[in-house]
């Protein structure tokens, strides 16, 4: 087989764009079970709510046909700020009504009650949006959403499709990605979240407030799924109650394959299973000719597998090497 | 007061009062003038309603009426909310239709219908092995159940069947149309259909045809009306998706047709640019979905149309994606995507059909689902064997329902069960979804197809 140089940059194109997505979800398990030690389930609904959130706030707006692109950058932020406020209060609220009771109960009793909280959302979702999959109100005509920058803007003879779309989807991430690092390693609050991280204990007899700490990483993972539900919606131009399942599976496993703890290795581990992703559905059918799209998420998930038996720790290890 | 107007309503009915009495009592009760307008249209419906029911079935089996010989009870399993909320819950009215116009009687036996839902929440309210297992053998484990409608799913089909096998009662089917598990077919799995009917006797028959028949004469309609040679076909991994997209796939290739690519897609992805990008590159004149509505195609369509707009590249679905839900999430990408339904959609109806249309919709509030004709069908194929047998006997009653003969469906046509309990005469569509005149997007019949 031939290798096609077009193909391959158009997978690795999804690839990262999705993998970028999947990182944004990615960092808030990673977040909270760095301190906490809480696989938080509930996360993927968290992110399908801030996304069913900024649906009914494009609603509200009731755009126009024919807006220009000052317009639908302004309702997009708008939507985007408002699914992040909404998912970060949800996740800080689920924090403070449920998980903070649980802080000294036994570490099953918070894990099975995420799962409890996942499907009370889910049939939340259910009920304000119904089950059918649906299309989110118009934001962005579909002219707009076919732009290939490529050949449109640059003028390439190229068949690659690399759109306005993709583009906005990396620039709305990587700022995201870049101030989360920012929060965390860079302030002070960062650095109360480090230090529970480290020894709850300790971190208490030194002053720092605990519970306060804890809540401010669920609101942080909160509003990062809430963003990253309003980009999923439109990217993919779709939305449906069941849509933190699969997202949310990804993220977790990517949260896990990069470390978890670890905010660089869920990035790392979001991208690796973006490519992993779009290669397997497009790219190794060239190579493998009975190779289809009904074996991706076997290898997405046996990458996990092979991570958690020969380095369990994740690829970039634990970030808090004392936590056993 | 309501309840006093129902009464009064149902002396008319009965004949206990007459209309000139029925108007001076609702007027006495403080009924307004619309109220006894609707009332009476409610009446002018009765005698439809007879006319449609009488033509129905097999004319020459009385039907029997009386309440004295006690219960009987008809099961029905099939999901109804959720995605399949279009469609169960019209087949289920429809069933609750057929018997209201037999009068909730049959062979001197009072009717009870039992509507079951095998559908879960987290499923998108798609079917769930262990809802239908327990469904089935609620309906078993009951004296008075004499027969068990459904499934609407194939794969929900494949538990339930052994189960009446075992328990020697009647199952009657109104949508499955997965191929194995009636008859032999290369397509099938290894010991089917045999693996079903662990008695070796067939208590199984549906009154809608089979994938072996949709998936050959949509192959054949795409290579002869759309002139396709190359094609690249999906499935959702569903007993049905697969079934039907394998014989799709098998007649083209027996056609001489390229077939680019036949493999599953995750029901559950998020996006499937990149398995697109794949099936653009191939360059296909068609693509083929084998899939039921709550396994995301509307995402399928919308990812494929983003490469492949519809005057390049053919969508042609089977009779799973034949409800509003596929378009409402496929948006204006669905515009021009082709489906083949086993029968005929009931707007295309006449005659009883047409009357059935009428009165389903004025039930439903909306246009009734395509199946729900199916499922009226199946009830009153219920009714009549009842009706024959008159005896609270699950055996005798199989035997009548299995041997259904010169039996006119809704659709206009007449068929009988064959040994494998298939229709010997099956009606095929294919639709398009185009706007409407409002403009909305709307399933709009094409043309039929086959015998």
């Amino acid at each position: 087989m031939e290798f096609n140089g077009t193909l391959f940059a158009q997978y690795l194109i999804l690839g990262v764009t999705n993998g970028a997505l999947i990182a944004l979800i990615a960092l808030g398990y990673t977040l909270v079970y760095g301190i906490v030690e809480l696989i938080n389930f509930a996360h993927g609904e968290v992110f399908m709510m801030g996304a069913f959130l900024s649906l009914s706030a494009v609603s509200a707006f009731g755009l126009v046909s024919g807006a220009g692109w000052a317009q639908i950058a302004l309702v997009s932020l708008v939507a985007m700020l408002a699914a992040m406020l909404f998912s970060g209060a949800l996740n800080w609220s689920i924090d403070r009504v449920v998980y903070r009771r649980l802080r000294s109960a036994p570490r099953l009793a918070p894990l099975i009650a995420a799962i409890g909280i996942s499907f009370i959302l889910q049939g939340i979702g259910i009920y304000w949006k119904g089950s059918t999959t649906i299309l989110p109100p118009n934001l962005i005509p579909t002219d707009i959403r076919s732009v290939n920058i490529l050949t449109d803007w640059l003028g390439l003879e190229t068949r690659i499709r690399f759109r306005a779309l993709d583009l906005a989807v990396i620039l709305l991430t990587v700022p995201l990605l870049i101030a989360l690092s920012w929060l965390v390693y860079r302030t002070r609050t960062g650095k109360a979240m480090r230090a529970v991280a480290q020894d709850r204990g300790a971190a208490a007899l030194m002053g720092i407030d605990v519970n306060r700490t804890i809540a401010t990483a669920f609101l942080v993972g909160g509003i990062l799924a809430g963003a990253a539900g309003f980009i999923v919606a439109y990217y993919t131009n779709t939305a449906r109650f069941q849509m933190g399942f699969r997202y949310g599976l990804f993220a977790f496993t990517a949260a896990v394959l990069g470390g978890i703890g670890n905010l660089n290795g869920a990035v790392l581990g979001g991208l690796i299973i973006g490519l992993v992703w779009s290669m397997s559905d497009g790219f190794l059918q060239t190579y493998i000719p009975w190779w289809g799209a009904q074996w991706t998420p076997l290898i997405i998930f046996g990458v996990l597998v092979l991570v958690m038996v020969f380095k369990p720790t994740g690829l970039l290890g634990e970030a808090v090497p004392e936590k056993v | 007061m309501n309840i006093r107007f129902e009464h009064l309503l149902g002396q008319l009915e009965r004949g206990a009062i007459d209309r000139r009495t029925f108007i001076v009592r609702a007027i006495a009760l403080g009924v307004t003038g619309s109220a006894v307008a609707s009332a009476l249209s409610r009446v002018g419906r009765a005698s439809a309603q007879d006319e449609s029911a009488a033509s129905i079935g097999n004319p020459e089996i009385p039907h029997v009426e009386g309440t004295e010989k006690g219960v009987i009870k008809i099961y029905s399993s099939w999901p109804s909310t959720g995605s399949m909320e279009g469609i169960g819950v019209d087949a289920l009215e429809a069933a609750r239709l057929a018997f209201a116009d037999f009068g909730n009687m049959a062979g001197g036996f009072a009717i009870e219908y039992v509507p079951l839902d095998s559908g879960i929440a987290a499923n998108n309210g798609g079917w769930d092995p262990g809802v239908e297992s327990a469904n089935a053998n609620q309906a078993i484990a009951d004296p008075d159940a004499m027969v068990y409608m459904g499934t609407y799913n194939s794969g929900a089909a494949k538990i339930s069947i052994p189960i009446m096998n075992e328990a020697g009662m009647a199952m009657i089917s109104f949508a499955n149309t997965y191929t194995g598990l009636t008859k032999e077919f290369p397509g099938n799995e290894a010991g089917e259909p045999e693996q079903y009917y662990p008695t070796g006797e067939r208590n199984y028959s549906r009154v809608i045809a089979a994938d072996d028949i949709q998936g050959a004469l949509g192959a054949q309609w795409a290579v002869e009306t759309k002139g396709v040679e190359s094609a690249y076909i999906l499935d959702d991994q569903s007993l049905y998706g697969h079934g039907v997209a394998q014989v799709f796939n098998d007649t083209l290739l027996e056609m001489g047709v390229e077939v680019l690519g036949f493999e599953g897609y995750d029901p559950r992805a998020p996006d499937y640019q990149a398995l697109m990008t794949k099936i653009a590159d191939a360059g296909p004149d068609l693509v083929y979905v084998g899939a039921t509505v709550e396994n995301n195609p509307s995402k399928v369509l919308l990812d494929m149309r983003s490469l492949m707009p519809a005057d390049e590249v053919v969508f042609l679905g089977p009779d799973g994606l034949f409800t509003q839900a596929f378009i409402d999430g496929a948006g204006e990408a669905a515009e021009g995507a082709f489906l083949t339904f086993a029968g005929l959609p009931p707007g295309e109806l006449a005659g009883p059909g047409a009357d059935f249309n009428a009165r389903m919709t004025e039930i439903l509030g909306h246009t009734p689902d395509a199946y729900s004709t199916y499922s009226y069908d199946s009830a009153v194929a219920v009714i009549q064997a009842i009706d024959q047998v008159g005896e609270k006997d699950r055996a005798k009653i199989l035997d009548a329902l299995m041997a259904t003969k010169d039996f006119t469906s809704l659709v206009g046509k007449t068929w009988s069960f064959t040994e494998t309990g298939d229709i010997d005469n099956p009606s095929m569509s294919v639709n398009e979804i185009v706007p409407n005149d409002e403009g909305e997007l709307t399933i709009t019949f094409v043309e039929a197809i086959g015998s």
